[in-house]
C-alpha cells in the first residue's frame, strides 16, 4: 500500500469516530439533571430569561433536530456563543490555544528528553542496580498527581533556589515562552515519562537481542554506537507509538497544570467556564481537546507509516 | 464430556490459586504494596481510634499552628486537625476510589464478554464506542461530565464508570478472542452447554486475571481524578474532608506554611505506590507459567 492510500485509509477510519465524538459531545447538555437551561442560569433567573436560553439553544425541539443544528455549526467552526464573555467560544478557544499547543509540545518534547537516557542506561544494564532504580520509576511516578507536582516544583524552584523560574504566566516571544514554561512542561512530562520509560526499556531489550545488532557488534562497533545509531533509532519508533497512544492522558494533564502556573490556555478557560457555569465554552473545549487527540492519533499513525514500512502492510 | 471439561477447567484454576498461597510471600512487590497499604486501610478504618478531633471542627484561635501534643501535625487556616483530616480523607479517597473501580470493572467486563464471544454487531458497535472515548482527554471528559452532572461523589461514580469501562472492556474482548478457540471452550460448546453457562462458568474464571490486575492500576488513576476534582472544587464537597482539597487550600499559604500541601500530597503518592506495588506483584503471581 502507497502512503498516501494509507493516509485516506486512517482518516476513512477517523470518521465514525469523529462523528462519536460530535454525539457524545452534543450530549453533554442533556446529562444536566432536571432543566438545563434552568441549571445553567442559577436560581435567580426569571422564568423568560431560561425560557429564552431554551429557545436560543434550541432545547425545545425534538433531539435529531437539535443535534443537526449542532453538526451544523459545528463543521463551520461556531462553538456558540459564550454566556459570560458574550463573544464567540470559538474565539476564545482560538486566541488560548497556542499556550496550550505550547505546553503539549514542550512537555513531549522534554518527556522524551527524559526517557530516552534512562531507559537507555536501565537496558544496557539489564538486572543491574541502574535497572532497578529505572525501573521503580513507573511504580512510583505514575502516583504523583500533576497538580500537586506542579505545586512542589513551583514551591522549590520558583520561590526557593533563586526563584530561577516565574511562579506564573506565559511570558513573552520565543525565549520568554521557554523559560516561562518550562517548569509546566516538565511537569507535564513528569506525568508521561514514566509510562514512555517503560516501553522503551522493553522495546529496547528486545532490539538489543536482535540478529542486526549482534552483527553490528560482531563487526566491531563499538557499543556507544550500536546503541545510538543501531538500537535507539528503533526503539523510538515504538516510543513515539506509545506517546502518540497515551496523549489522551498528557493533553488532560495540561488541563490541571495550567490551572496550577495560571497558563492562559484552553485548559484554564474550562475551568474558569465551569466556574462561570459557562456550558457553551466548556462543551466547545471538551470537542477541541478531542478533535487535538484524533488528529494526533492520525499524525502518530502517519509517522510510523513513515518511519516502519512494514505497518502499512499488516 | 461438558462435565469432563468443566472439570479440567476447575483443576486449572485450582491449581492456580494453590501457586498463589505457595509464592505470594516471595513476591516482594506483592508483600511491600499489600503491606503499605493494608496499614492505610487500617488507619483509615480505626480513624476514630487514632485521632483526637473531629476533621470538620473549626478553631479559629488556634490557626495555622505547628504540630504538638494535642494537633500532631498542626492545624491548618480554620484551625483544623490536619492529622485528623488526613486519616478521615483516607477514609473519603479510598472508599470512594475502590467503589468507583467496581462498576466500570463490571461492566467492561461484561460487554469485553459478550463482545469477544458473539463478535459480528456487539463487537462493531462496541469498538466504535470505546474508540470513541478514548478520544477524550481522560481528565477532560471526567471534568466535563462531573461538570454536567453537578460536584459531589454520586457525579464521580458516574464518569468514572462512563469513561472507565473501555479499558476493561478491550483487555477482556481480548482475552476472549483468544479463549473462545481453546479447547475446553469447544468441548462445552460441544458438549451442549448453553452460552450463559460458558460464558460466566468457563470464560469468565479464565480470562478475568488481566482485567483485575488492571483494576488495581486503575484505581491509582481513579484516586488520581479524585483528589485532582477536589483541588478543582468539583469532587468530595465539604466538610467531607478529602486529600485534593487539603491541598488546594494548602496552596494559598505555600510560602509561610508549606506543609500544609505537602502533607496530604505525600499520603497520595505514597497509597498509590501501595497500590502499584500490588498490582506488579498480582501480575507476576497470577501470570501463568
Amino acid at each position: 500500500m502507497s502512503l498516501g492510500a494509507y493516509v485516506v485509509r486512517r482518516l476513512l477510519h477517523l470518521v465514525p469516530i469523529a462523528l462519536g465524538v460530535t454525539i457524545l459531545a452534543f450530549f453533554l447538555i442533556h446529562l444536566v439533571p432536571g432543566d438545563p437551561a434552568r441549571t445553567i442560569l442559577g436560581n435567580q433567573a426569571t422564568d423568560q430569561r431560561v425560557a429564552l436560553l431554551r429557545h436560543q439553544w434550541g432545547l425545545d425541539r425534538p433531539l435529531p433536530v437539535q443535534y443537526e443544528k449542532f453538526m451544523g455549526r459545528t463543521v463551520r467552526g461556531d462553538l456558540g456563543t459564550s454566556l459570560f464573555y458574550g463573544v464567540s467560544a470559538g474565539r476564545l478557544v482560538l486566541q488560548r490555544l497556542p499556550v496550550t499547543l505550547w505546553l503539549i509540545g514542550f512537555g513531549a518534547l522534554l518527556s522524551v528528553l527524559i526517557a530516552v537516557p534512562l531507559a537507555a542506561l536501565a537496558a544496557t544494564h539489564r538486572d543491574g542496580i541502574p535497572d532497578h532504580v529505572v525501573r521503580a520509576v513507573p511504580l512510583v511516578g505514575l502516583g504523583f498527581p500533576a497538580f500537586w507536582l506542579g505545586i512542589v516544583l513551583l514551591f522549590v524552584f520558583g520561590l526557593h533556589l533563586g526563584r530561577a523560574f516565574p511562579v506564573g504566566g506565559y511570558g513573552n516571544g520565543f525565549a520568554g515562552h521557554l523559560h516561562s514554561m518550562f517548569l509546566p512542561a516538565l511537569t507535564v512530562a513528569f506525568g508521561i515519562a514514566p509510562i514512555l520509560v517503560r516501553s522503551l526499556r522493553a522495546s529496547l531489550l528486545e532490539v538489543l537481542e536482535s540478529d542486526y545488532i549482534v552483527t553490528a557488534r560482531s563487526k566491531g562497533l563499538p557499543e556507544r554506537r550500536v546503541l545510538a545509531r543501531h538500537a535507539l533509532r528503533n526503539a523510538v519508533i515504538s516510543t513515539v507509538s506509545v506517546l502518540g497512544v497515551n496523549i489522551g492522558y498528557l493533553v488532560g494533564g495540561t488541563l490541571v497544570i495550567e490551572q496550577v502556573y495560571a497558563l492562559p490556555g484552553i485548559g484554564q478557560l474550562m475551568i474558569n467556564s465551569i466556574n462561570q457555569r459557562d456550558f457553551p465554552v466548556v462543551q466547545g473545549v471538551t470537542l477541541v481537546f478531542s478533535v487535538m487527540v484524533v488528529l494526533v492519533y492520525l499524525l502518530t499513525d502517519v509517522a510510523h507509516a513513515l518511519l516502519d514500512p512494514r505497518v502499512r502492510f499488516e | 464430556m461438558a462435565v469432563a471439561a468443566e472439570v479440567v477447567a476447575e483443576a486449572q484454576l485450582v491449581e492456580h490459586r494453590r501457586g498463589f498461597w505457595q509464592r505470594w510471600y516471595r513476591t516482594p512487590s506483592f508483600v511491600g504494596g499489600v503491606s503499605i497499604l493494608g496499614l492505610i486501610v487500617l488507619a483509615a478504618a480505626a480513624a476514630p481510634l487514632i485521632t483526637q478531633h473531629d476533621p470538620a471542627q473549626q478553631d479559629l484561635l488556634h490557626s495555622l499552628g505547628g504540630p504538638s501534643s494535642s494537633h500532631w501535625l498542626g492545624t491548618d487556616d480554620l484551625g483544623r486537625d490536619v492529622w485528623s483530616r488526613l486519616v478521615y480523607g483516607a477514609r473519603t479517597d479510598l472508599r470512594v476510589a475502590f467503589l468507583a473501580v467496581l462498576f466500570p470493572f463490571s461492566i467492561g467486563t461484561l460487554i469485553g464478554l459478550l463482545a469477544g464471544y458473539y463478535g459480528r454487531w456487539i463487537d462493531t458497535v462496541t469498538n466504535w464506542l470505546v474508540n470513541v472515548v478514548v478520544a477524550f482527554p481522560f481528565y477532560v471528559l471526567i471534568i466535563a461530565l462531573v461538570f454536567v452532572l453537578g460536584p459531589g461523589t454520586r457525579s464521580i461514580y458516574i464518569a468514572i464508570t462512563l469513561v472507565g469501562w473501555v479499558s476493561y472492556a478491550r483487555i477482556i474482548r481480548g482475552e476472549v478472542l483468544v479463549a473462545k478457540r481453546r479447547d475446553y471452550v469447544l468441548a462445552a460448546k460441544a458438549g451442549g452447554l448453553s452460552d450463559a453457562r460458558i460464558l460466566f462458568r468457563h470464560l469468565l474464571p479464565n480470562v478475568i486475571t488481566q482485567a483485575i490486575v488492571f483494576a488495581m492500576s486503575d484505581i491509582v488513576l481513579d484516586i488520581l481524578a479524585i483528589v485532582t476534582l477536589g483541588y478543582l472544587g468539583l469532587g468530595v464537597q465539604p466538610p467531607t474532608p478529602d486529600w485534593g482539597r487539603m491541598i488546594a487550600d494548602g496552596q494559598t499559604f505555600l510560602t509561610t506554611h508549606w506543609e500544609l500541601s505537602t502533607i496530604p500530597g505525600v499520603a497520595i503518592v505514597i497509597t498509590a505506590l501501595g497500590l502499584s506495588l500490588l498490582a506488579d506483584g498480582l501480575a507476576d503471581l497470577l501470570r501463568p507459567e
